[in-house]
């Protein structure tokens, strides 16, 4: 068997085999729906699509995708299981794809268990599904990009609170990098093509973008870049700090 | 084979492993002695690959571990120190994942899983998740992981650390079982280890390479080789009698069991003339023996400048 398809599958495995996959699917759907009805308007808005349902995964994502992500390499480094792994005849790169993978496909675990509300929407209405299988998309992506800063900041420390906060940390600071929290701390001192360039890696932008229906490809570029990145920076930084 | 050459690892400022060279043959179980922090596991972490060596080179039968790394771990068999693995997993899924990297398919597959489970006494705890084990059961996990692809070289790390005695004989009992045809190299810090399962002992102390050489030749070193000890009812009595001996160099009694130890003049012996002594002159003695020498003395002598090089 391929050895990316054996890290994943024993990854994946370990969710599961842990209260901690059903805690965090159980609360996905529950804040996923509760914001989708009270605060997005679901029914008062009187339209049949899941724009409000959408809008808020990236403020949910914001704290649960690090909650995924914190174990991955973090707790590895603390019960030492990491030089176990990586004295068995696989490629850094086979562990770290395996991994960032299992935990991916945790996450679309839960997403794909939001399909009542899908159900529902059809049910009461006549929704354009199109919009909706790209946003699941759109959504699905920047999942994915959140896992995978999560996973290399993971890989730098062996205490997992650290790794989930510096996590939320640099995951909120790319949210809303298009946005003037972030942008005037930038103007302050850098030159205008710094802060257009700073303002184009928000994560906002790109999903909104996605979650209108359209799919154009520099915003599907721009998620497989951002995870191609934190994954490489990811393989590097346990490269360096094997010792630790 | 398992071969370093001029092997160093720094730490920033720190040289964990200072220019360290030996070659272990099949056949041979390499014991790696030291006191801790002298740089044994930061060596077999390289052996294994997990850690890139600053310079110098380790081949693992006749795979460089830096260029070409999977080859080398294919043919090598690792337990890092603390025997890891994944708590939330049961013995059998465990083995069977690292089966699967392994590339174990199949038929063999199936038998070297059912042989070391044999072998380790695990088939009572295979689905019990490994956090819950005791620490004996752990470490035989942690042992049967590192033999599951009946590799031909093997590097334990600390494996009889923490486990009873009897569990130990058991762990010797197995690398003995399997020392006729692989390399194996073990670290440890029990003297009586090396005896009980090594056929060469290397010893390091702060990074350093100080001593190659098989247990009996490191027993040699030691004053006490060839001295000879013995308890007598009247120790002062019995010292007053030895002094007559020529060939006896000086004469020590320990002042908390009253046991006399006589130390030979440089290549003497003087078993039979302490014997005779004893006999002649009707020495009540309860005990006799020869010294081999005491590897413990032995180690403190080669290692202990360095520890407190280091320290300083």
């Amino acid at each position: 068997m391929n050895p990316v398809l054996t890290v994943f599958k024993r990854e994946l495995r370990s969710y599961f085999a842990t209260p901690v996959a059903y805690v965090f699917i159980e609360i996905f759907l529950l804040l996923s729906g509760s914001f989708t009805f009270y605060l997005g308007g679901f029914y008062q808005r009187g339209q049949a699509d899941l724009e409000p349902f959408f809008s808020f995964h990236p403020w949910l994502y914001l704290f649960l995708v690090p909650a995924v992500a914190m174990r991955l390499w973090a707790e590895e480094r603390k019960t030492g299981t990491i030089e176990l792994l990586l004295t068995l005849p696989i490629t850094m790169w086979q562990a770290v794809l395996g991994k960032f993978l299992a935990a991916w496909a945790f996450v679309g675990v839960a997403l794909a268990l939001t399909f009542p509300i899908w159900i529902t929407v059809n049910y009461l209405g006549d929704p354009d599904n199109g919009v909706i299988v790209t946003s699941y998309i759109g959504s699905f992506l920047m999942a994915g990009a959140f896992l995978a800063i999560g996973a290399c900041i993971s890989a730098t420390t062996r205490n997992q609170v650290i790794a989930f906060i510096l996590t939320v940390v640099v995951c909120f600071l790319l949210l809303l990098a298009g946005y003037p929290l972030v942008l005037d701390f930038f103007r302050s001192f850098a030159p205008q093509a710094v802060v257009d360039a700073i303002s184009g890696l928000s994560f906002l932008t790109h999903f909104d973008a996605i979650s209108k229906g359209v799919i154009d490809l520099r915003d599907l570029i721009y998620f497989a870049l951002t995870i191609g990145f934190w994954l490489y920076a990811n393989a590097i930084v346990i490269d360096l700090r094997k010792a630790d | 084979m398992i071969e370093t050459s001029q092997l160093t690892k720094h730490y920033g400022n720190l040289t964990a492993v200072d220019h360290i060279s030996f070659k272990a043959q099949p056949g041979q179980v390499l014991g790696f002695l030291g006191p801790n922090g002298a740089g044994k596991s930061t060596t077999m972490k390289m052996i294994a690959g997990f850690l890139a060596p600053s310079s110098g080179s380790a081949r693992v039968c006749g795979f460089d571990v830096e260029t070409q790394p999977l080859e080398a771990k294919r043919v090598l068999g690792y337990l890092p120190e603390g025997a890891p693995s994944y708590g939330e997993m049961t013995p059998r899924v465990f083995l069977e994942f690292v089966a699967d990297l392994r590339g174990l398919t199949g038929d063999l597959r199936r038998r070297r899983l059912d042989d070391v489970i044999g072998r380790l006494h695990l088939d009572k705890v295979l689905s019990q998740p490994i956090d819950t084990l005791s620490k004996g059961f752990k470490r035989r996990v942690g042992l049967a992981q590192a033999i599951l692809h009946d590799p031909p070289a093997l590097i334990l790390d600390e494996p009889t650390d923490g486990l009873d005695p009897n569990q130990k004989h058991e762990v010797r009992a197995l690398i003995n079982a399997m020392a006729r045809d692989k390399i194996i190299v073990i670290s440890t810090h029990i003297l009586e280890e090396v005896h009980a399962v090594c056929n060469r002992a290397v010893i390091i102390a702060a990074g350093k390479l100080l001593a190659d050489a098989t247990p009996a030749e490191l027993e040699a070193r030691s004053r006490y080789h060839g001295a000879v000890s013995l308890t007598a009812a009247n120790a002062e009595q019995a010292r007053a009698a030895l002094a007559a001996v020529a060939d006896i160099e000086s004469i020590e009694i320990d002042p908390q069991d009253q046991r006399l130890t006589a130390f030979p003049r440089a290549g003497k012996a003087i078993f039979a003339a302490v014997s005779e002594v004893v006999k002649a002159q009707g020495i009540a003695v309860s005990e006799l023996q020869l010294e081999a020498g005491r590897l413990d003395e032995v180690f403190r002598t080669i290692t202990q400048p360095h520890v407190k090089e280091a320290r300083a």
